[in-house]
């Protein structure tokens, strides 16, 4: 046996000690779970979480209406169109995004338990966030990244959140790329005893309600309504699945939640070779597109981050169309923010240009700005690379190959992804997890019309399809 | 600069975690051909130079081994030149808010 199966073998006994839940005990039937019993459990709720956040000053951001870049929007729009664009200036929480709400339980729980450590598998914000809420429980900490690749060329964005998390005195353990990533995280689950502050237990999806919900509150008191819509940057699914259901417990439940993904189409996340061209480390298909259609694919048993669930739309942008919107985000509204949120900016740009003017869509987050994390450091490394950089049409943006800044604004446009294929795909997935031998029960298709937000009918039939195209 | 670090001094090593050929079974072939190494930073734990397997503590109280690669290792990302394709956009986009306000 190699060295990575044998730690991979030990997987479930090590995540078991490490984030102190029993997924089994949840488990009602071959496939199914009980999922919203798993987040109850915990004992969390979006008020509690908010508690605990405010001792730590993370949340209650600002929620800043984005008049210019609305402006803009109704220069390029048929007239009436156009609706008001607003943004929740997540940068302000104390590690600079929305990840410290995702982190804030976590730590308090292990806290809570009496470890003595945490750890995280993460090359974004969230192990500045981690790291962040560590120093302020006085726990040590430790995370693990993807950071370079096989020349040794950093990712500049990922450089950035290693010095984050220096800056809070974790430990960063940099690696080439690959998956093996996990092999490495679990081994220093096993070697420490730390918590595992994953970004997709239970605890993690509840801190993350209270931003739905503050946004909720939020538009209805400057607004006197919920909003139309609401737009998540959509990546491993937390993100959307935390902010739905906050909403939901607002009392928002006719507010359109919206994943916005920059599409990387035909580059692979585990290519040494891809790494560094894809320009952006998050909110990207590469992570959005698995994420969906198979969730439990995290370092968890069960993930508690369900985005198939809560989205009602789920589009994608162009990598030059976020740079563009990032650029006009500094110059008309003198926010410096990104890159993350600004997927989910680019897609509100487009889609608000499709609603009537009185309509309210939020963009639900932005991240800091700083060194190597910033559209000049992407696109130098680009340039390095030999992509191509051009204003021109967004249709001609080519991961990895081109990537086209848009010329003018009207041409800044959304790509529908096709839902319920999304769905079937996700179903696929489910079959394939069925113990040979085994046929689905009540129980199971009630899950699977749960987990893809469709019906018994569409799962069954869905299936049946399945079925004949594999006979 | 000196290859020298005395006990103490802040450092980076590097390893390797798996060679090529021995990477998880689902990685393309191009990541299949090199091998996974780590590096981390961390105080070393005796007076060494470039080159040498060391032995560091890291900010968690880990002790980790591996080559010495850097003393006292720099953060260098930066943002770099600015980038044609960027630079014209905000003048583009006020020109069309003041053509708009011109024209109500």
């Amino acid at each position: 046996m190699s060295r990575y199966q044998h730690i991979m073998a030990q997987k479930e006994e090590i995540v078991k000690a490490s984030v102190g839940l029993d997924y089994a005990h949840y488990t009602t039937g071959l496939l199914a779970f009980d999922y919203e019993k798993l987040l109850a459990d915990t004992g969390y709720d979006v008020t509690t979480a908010a508690d605990i956040q405010r001792q730590t000053a993370v949340g209650n951001t600002p929620l800043v209406e984005l008049k210019n870049i609305t402006e803009l929007v109704r220069a390029t729009a048929a007239p009436g169109n156009g609706a008001r664009i607003f943004i929740k200036d997540e940068a302000a929480n104390p590690s600079g995004s929305f990840k410290d709400r995702r982190a804030s339980l976590s730590i308090h729980e292990a806290k809570k338990r009496g470890y003595s450590g945490v750890a995280a598998a993460t090359s974004g914000n969230y192990g500045a966030a981690v790291a962040s809420q560590a120093a302020k429980a006085g726990l040590r900490c430790i995370i693990v990244q993807e950071a370079f690749d096989s020349q040794n060329i950093a990712q500049p964005e990922i450089a950035e959140k290693t010095r984050a998390c220096e800056a809070y005195g974790a430990e960063v353990i940099r690696l080439s790329v690959g998956p093996e990533l996990f092999y490495v995280f679990l081994k220093v689950l096993k070697d420490t005893g730390y918590f595992n502050a994953s970004l997709y237990t239970p605890y993690s999806i509840i801190g993350i309600e209270t931003l739905g919900f503050e946004l909720a509150q939020q538009v209805k008191e400057l607004c006197g309504r919920f909003p139309d819509a609401v737009i998540t940057t959509h990546a491993g699914g937390g993100n959307v699945t935390g902010t739905a259901r906050g909403l939901r417990k607002a009392g928002a439940v006719d507010t359109q939640m919206i994943a916005a993904s920059v599409d990387l189409s035909g580059l692979h996340m585990a290519s040494d070779h891809d790494f560094n061209r894809k320009s952006f480390t998050t909110g990207h298909t590469g992570f959005s597109m698995p994420f969906s259609t198979w969730p439990d694919r995290a370092d968890v048993p069960r993930n508690a981050a369900r985005a198939l669930r809560y989205m009602d739309r789920f589009v994608t942008v162009t990598q030059g169309e976020v740079f563009y919107i990032t650029q006009v985000l500094a110059e008309l509204e003198g926010l410096q923010r990104g890159p993350a949120g600004n997927t989910s900016l680019a897609a509100a740009f487009a889609i608000a240009r499709e609603m009537n003017e009185d309509h309210i869509v939020v963009v639900q987050e932005t991240e800091y700005t700083g060194a190597g994390k910033h559209p000049l450091a992407q696109l130098n490394l680009a340039k390095k690379l030999g992509i191509e950089i051009s204003r021109g049409d967004p249709k001609d943006n080519k991961p990895g190959v081109r990537i086209v800044i848009p010329r003018a604004p009207s041409q800044i446009a959304v790509t529908d992804v096709d839902l319920p294929g999304v769905r079937r795909s996700y179903l696929r997935h489910a079959l394939e997890h069925l113990p040979s031998d085994t046929t689905l029960g009540a129980i199971d298709l009630q899950f699977l019309a749960d987990e893809t937000r469709t019906d018994l009918k569409f799962v069954e039939e869905s299936i049946d399809e399945l079925h004949r195209t594999a006979g | 600069m000196s290859n020298f670090a005395a006990k103490g001094a802040w450092v980076e090593i590097h390893s390797k975690v798996l060679p090529a050929g021995e990477r998880a079974p689902q990685v393309p072939q191009d990541t299949q051909r090199v091998p996974l190494v780590m590096r981390a930073k961390g105080f070393l734990l005796q007076a060494a130079q470039v080159g040498d397997d060391v032995e560091i503590e890291t900010c968690a109280g880990r002790h980790l081994s591996g080559t010495l690669v850097i003393i006292n290792p720099p953060y260098t990302h930066t943002f770099g030149p600015p980038i044609d394709e960027l630079i014209t956009i905000g003048n583009e986009v006020r020109a069309i808010l003041r053509e708009r306000s011109q024209s109500q």
